[in-house]
């Protein structure tokens, strides 16, 4: 099981190498270090994840070193492999080794290859650690790498201000979340007297109900508050209703972060924690309650977003906002294979739409708002058949029992689990998340729709005039604007032509398509059905797989109607009559400003949160700091020394009389101190 | 004891005495003329000596095989490692100063000669046991001073500031000898044990009136808050090699003497003096930070630092214990050793015409003109305000540990804090030279004495000093010892 070393610490070796090799390496050995570590850490995932497959597969710790002992808390610093984290393995190191390839050709202009790509190993070596923890603190490690590095890619084009603003705000939202997963870190130790994972999970089950904990001035069920508190965390982490503000913002990083960070992988670490955890929170109902409706909550109103927005990322962002609600309330009610299973799917097929983008986005010279795509089918036909792949798959496309896409699979299981699991809060969330499941397809389809059917409408976008500009007048800019009135736009295109991306670029699309299409298909008996393939990994509730296959026909065929309606819709407002959004959008005025301002959580949060933060920080700063702080302590200090060398330079008059006289003044007073 | 023993233990000062008296004929037969022979004689005198007093430090000498002519003088390693020193900073003085007099066309043979007459008296000054012997030390090496003061006759600010010197002194004579002679008034004797022995068992008013007093006289040699005033216009005033040497060699011998009057003949009423030592050190420590600050010329900047440097040192005097005393012989040496080297590069300041410059101004942007030579200082700078890892850092270091340990905390913090202050002014001449725009005023070539005496200095004050830091420790613990067994 040594293979489990070098695949967690391939990438951290490539990260130190290109990130201090920078420039002095050079951007092509970068790149083929950091790629070269990637695909040798997935090729070794796969295996290990296989050999899950045939079930009865007891865990593996293999231990790195010893790292803290401290009193009571000893812990080593060791990696866990079982089923739970073979998936994760598998997951992580397929798109971020497909990422990485992507990335030769996204980023093939950039000055700052080596430092991207050590950025992105680096992002890698820290998710890897977090899902190999075998105790909390070693997950919390690689909890904060995570955030460290996605932080750092988010800002990675740090001269654009509104980088390093979303770099920042994600940095601080997730610190939030972290205050509480380190509360309930504490709390965990501090009740169950060790950080050991394995430990804390035999431990759990007999603590239900057995004992109250005081906090805030509350009494409140033990296990209850631990599980809230670790869950704030994962709602930080994975962009929960309510720390899901910081997200979107995170588009501004490349579009190749946003496929392996913000989709694929540390966006679901909050959902691996909850399953990591799952006998804790089976042992809390009350908590397991609140997972629910968070998710269920997250999984709509984030869906309301997507409807709206026009940039094509930020669709896919507010669409994995959703997708994760999805995973929650499936973890909330019980059913931690179901949402293994659609995180595992969710990861091909929101990397590849992430990619697809990404691929659009470069074929139209970094334009991201759909109102300027349109009928780009013909034009780069490989990223669309990536993005319909990915689209089938997200839609949940199939026939029950004969064929289906990936999501089909998992998003089905998620919905029964929640009918079957027979709690009020499940049906809601049955009913919720079938809701959004027609939002979805509608969202997905109007994006397939504007971005690839109808009429091209390039002409208005700025990107593709100074495309146009720089191909078609003298390469010298500085005559670019004196042209800018000599254009004459052809029907809509600008006479731009899109051109298809670099193959380096098109294989991740086509992996990744296979995943989208097959993953479902081929893994969910596993995933689902077999108690074997999970063994003890998580929590596995026997009775509500049961039920699950139990449930009404119509149940089973929701997802599939909800879909088809949502794909008509989409097809009525987006090609049919495409006056439709608007009419509807002007009728519905305030419902769809409140949804196309992101429910106002941004300005709802300035005014509660920021400004008197902002006010506070001022008066800190003013009052405090300057006010009395610098005032009295060093400005006061210098002042001092500046009025006493003034002073010992008066003294000093050159006059020997004067100085004869300070001698026989200093005698008299220290024969004076003496005798008294 | 029989004399033959006492006269071999005052060997060093037999010598210098004798080679004093021979080169004074020489120079007054030779004349100017032999003034280089004279200073190489010179050189080579005080390397012997060296060579003379170096094992009995080396050995630790203490006890009674170490007291000459019944008590009156005592040749033990702590007056040892202090001669040593002494030594050694007059040689510097001596070497540095041909190419300086040189360039004004006025290096006398006396020089040498009144050097060593100074470093006689500074040896008979540290191994002084009786007040008798102290006062002729002291005498002697004052007298010696007050002319080099005022070298170059021609010069005003020179002779203003011999003057002020002498009648500075004269002042403080009196006020030691008077402190000596109510001393002796209450106790009967001048012998240092003597003393002791009287004052254990209680003390007069009167002779608490001695202890000051005498502690003040001795003060003004050490230049510390408030006998301090005639330190920056001397040292502005005397010619440069000479407030080098004004600047080492007397306060080793001063403050190896204080050490020993208030340990030795006061030890036993430490309560009367260590009070009035710990203001000292304080207000020398603040005093000399402060006035640093506002000072343009930068031979007055570093008479400043050596009251600051003083306060310091006192420090470790104020602690009375074992500890203290070696801490504050440390201190003593890394001092010596960094406040000629800053000297020797200030002797290097000079323009076109080879006048000396003086003005802090001048070093603007020397860092560009004279790259080694602005290295040389500014490591020096930064050793003086003891930042680590330089060793300037560790004479700091000893002393405050001393002071801890003898539980005075509060003593050492506000040491600490007030050394804040000091580094203000040190890395100020640092900035000067490293940012400011250049003044292109710093030209020529340098004596290759003084790039050898500051390549010493400079690589001493380097963390490779560190490697000095068991041989010097263990010498000074000795040294130490010795004064604390005589007490």
């Amino acid at each position: 099981m040594s293979s489990i070393l070098i695949i967690v610490f391939a990438p951290l070796l490539a990260a130190i190498v290109a990130g201090l090799g920078n420039r002095a390496l050079g951007s092509f050995a970068a790149k083929l270090v950091t790629t070269g570590a990637l695909f040798l850490s997935c090729a070794l995932s796969w295996p290990i994840f296989l050999g899950y497959l045939g079930g009865d597969v007891p865990a593996a710790v293999v231990p790195v070193l010893n790292w803290v002992q401290s009193g009571d808390m000893t812990f080593d610093w060791a990696l866990r492999v079982d089923a739970l984290t073979a998936v994760m393995l598998v997951v992580i190191t397929t798109v971020s080794a497909l990422v990485h390839l992507y990335s030769w050709g996204y980023m093939d202009e950039d000055p700052d290859q080596p430092r991207f790509f050590a950025y992105l190993s680096l992002f890698t070596f820290a998710m890897l650690m977090l899902v190999t923890a075998d105790n909390l603190v070693q997950m919390f490690f690689g909890w904060e790498g995570v955030g460290l590095a996605s932080y750092l890619l988010i800002g990675f084009w740090f001269k654009k201000p509104s980088a390093n603003a979303a770099a920042i705000k994600a940095f601080v939202v997730n610190r939030v979340g972290d205050f509480g997963f380190m509360l309930g870190i504490f709390g965990t130790f501090l009740v169950f007297g060790t950080v050991s994972i394995p430990e804390i999970l035999a431990a759990a089950p007999a603590m239900e109900g057995a004992s109250t904990i005081g906090f805030l001035g509350m009494r409140l069920d033990t296990m209850t508050i631990l599980c809230l508190l670790l869950f704030i965390g994962a709602m930080g982490k994975s962009a929960q209703l309510g720390l899901h503000i910081w997200l979107p913002d995170a588009m501004e990083g490349p579009t190749p972060v946003s496929a392996l960070i913000h989709a694929a992988t540390m966006v679901t670490a909050g959902v691996f924690m909850v399953c990591r955890l799952s006998p804790m929170f089976e042992a809390a109902p009350d908590a397991l309650t609140f997972v629910t409706f968070i998710g269920a909550a997250t999984c709509l109103f984030a869906a309301t977003i997507g409807t709206t927005q026009w940039d094509i990322k930020r669709v896919i962002a507010y669409s994995t906002c959703s997708q994760l609600g999805y995973m929650f309330f499936a973890a909330g009610v019980g059913a931690y294979g179901a949402a293994m299973f659609h995180l595992f799917t969710h990861a091909f097929f929101k990397a590849l739409l992430f990619l697809g983008a990404g691929s659009v986005i470069h074929a139209m010279h970094h334009e991201q708002d759909m109102r300027y795509y349109g009928a780009l089918r013909k034009q780069i036909p490989l990223t669309f058949w990536a993005m319909m792949a990915g689209t089938l798959a997200i839609t949940g496309v199939g026939v029950l029992g004969v064929f289906g896409f990936a999501g089909f699979y998992s998003k089905d299981a998620i919905l029964e689990a929640a009918f079957a699991s027979g709690t009020e809060m499940g049906r809601t969330a049955f009913w919720v998340g079938a809701f959004a499941a027609l939002l979805t397809s509608f969202y997905s389809w109007r994006l397939m729709f504007l971005t690839f059917w109808g009429k091209p409408r390039w002409a208005d976008s700025e990107h593709i005039q100074h495309a146009v500009h720089g191909e078609h007048e003298t390469p010298d800019e500085e005559h670019g604007d004196s042209t800018h009135a000599n254009v004459h736009p052809h029907e809509g295109t600008a006479g731009y032509h899109p051109h298809e991306s670099p193959w380096t670029m098109l294989v991740p699309l086509g992996l990744l398509s296979i995943g989208a299409v097959f993953a479902g298909f081929v893994f969910h008996h596993a995933f689902i059905d077999e108690a074997a393939f999970w063994n003890g990994s998580i929590a596995y509730n026997e009775g509500l797989i049961h039920a699950m296959h139990e449930v009404p026909l119509w149940v089973k065929l929701t997802a599939t109607i909800v879909m088809l309606i949502g794909l008509a819709i989409a097809w009525l407002a987006y090609i049919r009559d495409t006056s439709i959004p608007e009419k509807t959008a002007t009728q519905l005025g305030p419902v769809y400003r409140f949804l196309y301002n992101k429910w106002y959580f941004d300005e709802l949060y300035r005014l509660v949160f920021i400004v008197p933060a902002l006010w506070l920080g001022r008066v800190f700063w003013k009052g405090g700091d300057e006010g009395i702080i610098d005032r009295f302590g060093p400005n006061g200090a210098a002042w001092v020394v500046e009025k006493g060398a003034v002073a010992a330079k008066r003294v000093q008059s050159g006059l020997l009389t004067s100085y004869a006289l300070i001698m026989l003044l200093g005698l008299v007073a220290a024969v004076t101190w003496v005798l008294f | 004891m029989d004399f033959s023993h006492s006269l071999s233990l005052i060997l060093p000062e037999i010598v210098l005495s004798v080679a004093g008296l021979v080169l004074l004929l020489v120079a007054a037969w030779g004349g100017d003329k032999t003034s280089r022979a004279i200073t190489i004689a010179s050189c080579v005198v005080l390397a012997a000596c060296f060579a003379i007093v170096a094992p009995s430090v080396c050995a630790a000498a203490m006890g009674p095989d170490t007291v000459a002519f019944g008590g009156q003088f005592t040749a033990d390693a702590f007056a040892g490692i202090a001669k040593l020193m002494i030594f050694a900073a007059a040689g510097a003085a001596l070497v540095i100063a041909p190419a300086f007099f040189g360039r004004y066309g006025i290096m006398r043979a006396e020089y040498p000669v009144l050097i060593l007459f100074s470093t006689l008296g500074m040896a008979i000054m540290v191994s002084a046991t009786d007040l008798m012997t102290l006062y002729i030390g002291l005498e002697l090496q004052s007298l010696a001073a007050y002319v080099l003061a005022s070298f170059l006759r021609t010069d005003d600010r020179s002779a203003e500031a011999g003057l002020k010197y002498f009648v500075l002194g004269a002042l403080a004579s009196g006020i030691l000898l008077f402190g000596m002679s109510l001393v002796y008034g209450f106790t009967g004797t001048t012998d240092f044990g003597g003393i002791r022995a009287a004052l254990s068992g209680g003390m007069a008013t009167g002779a608490l009136f001695g202890i000051v007093f005498v502690l003040a006289g001795l003060a003004f040699k050490i230049s510390a808050v408030p006998f301090h005033m005639w330190t920056p216009d001397v040292y502005e005033g005397a010619p440069t090699p000479v407030t080098a040497f004004f600047a080492s060699a007397p306060k080793v011998a001063a403050i190896a003497l204080t050490a020993r009057v208030a340990l030795d003949a006061f030890g036993a009423q430490a309560g009367a003096w260590q009070q009035v030592v710990i203001f000292a050190a304080l207000a020398s420590i603040v005093v000399g930070a402060l006035g640093a600050i506002g000072q343009a010329n930068v031979k007055r900047l570093l008479a400043y630092s050596s009251i600051n440097n003083v306060g310091f040192i006192l420090i470790g005097l104020a602690t009375g214990t074992a500890e203290g005393v070696s801490a504050m012989l440390v201190y003593l040496a890394i001092y010596v050793a960094m406040t000629v080297g800053s000297f020797v590069a200030v002797l290097m300041l000079r323009n076109a015409e080879g006048e000396a410059l003086e003005a802090i101004s001048d070093m603007a942007g020397l860092s560009r003109t004279k790259p080694l030579l602005a290295l040389c200082l500014a490591m020096l700078m930064f050793s003086l305000a003891g930042i680590p890892p330089l060793f300037g850092f560790w004479g700091k270091f000893v002393v405050f540990q001393a002071a801890v340990q003898a539980d005075m905390v509060a003593l050492a913090a506000i040491g600490i804090a007030a050394s804040v202050i000091g580094a203000f002014y040190y890395i100020k001449i640092v900035k000067i030279m490293y940012f400011d725009e250049p003044a292109n005023v710093v030209q020529g070539r340098s004596d290759w004495a003084h790039w050898a005496l500051l390549a010493i200095s400079t690589a001493a004050m380097s963390p490779l000093g560190y490697l000095l830091t068991p041989w010097l420790g263990e010498l000074a613990d000795g040294a130490a010892a010795a004064l604390f067994l005589a007490a």
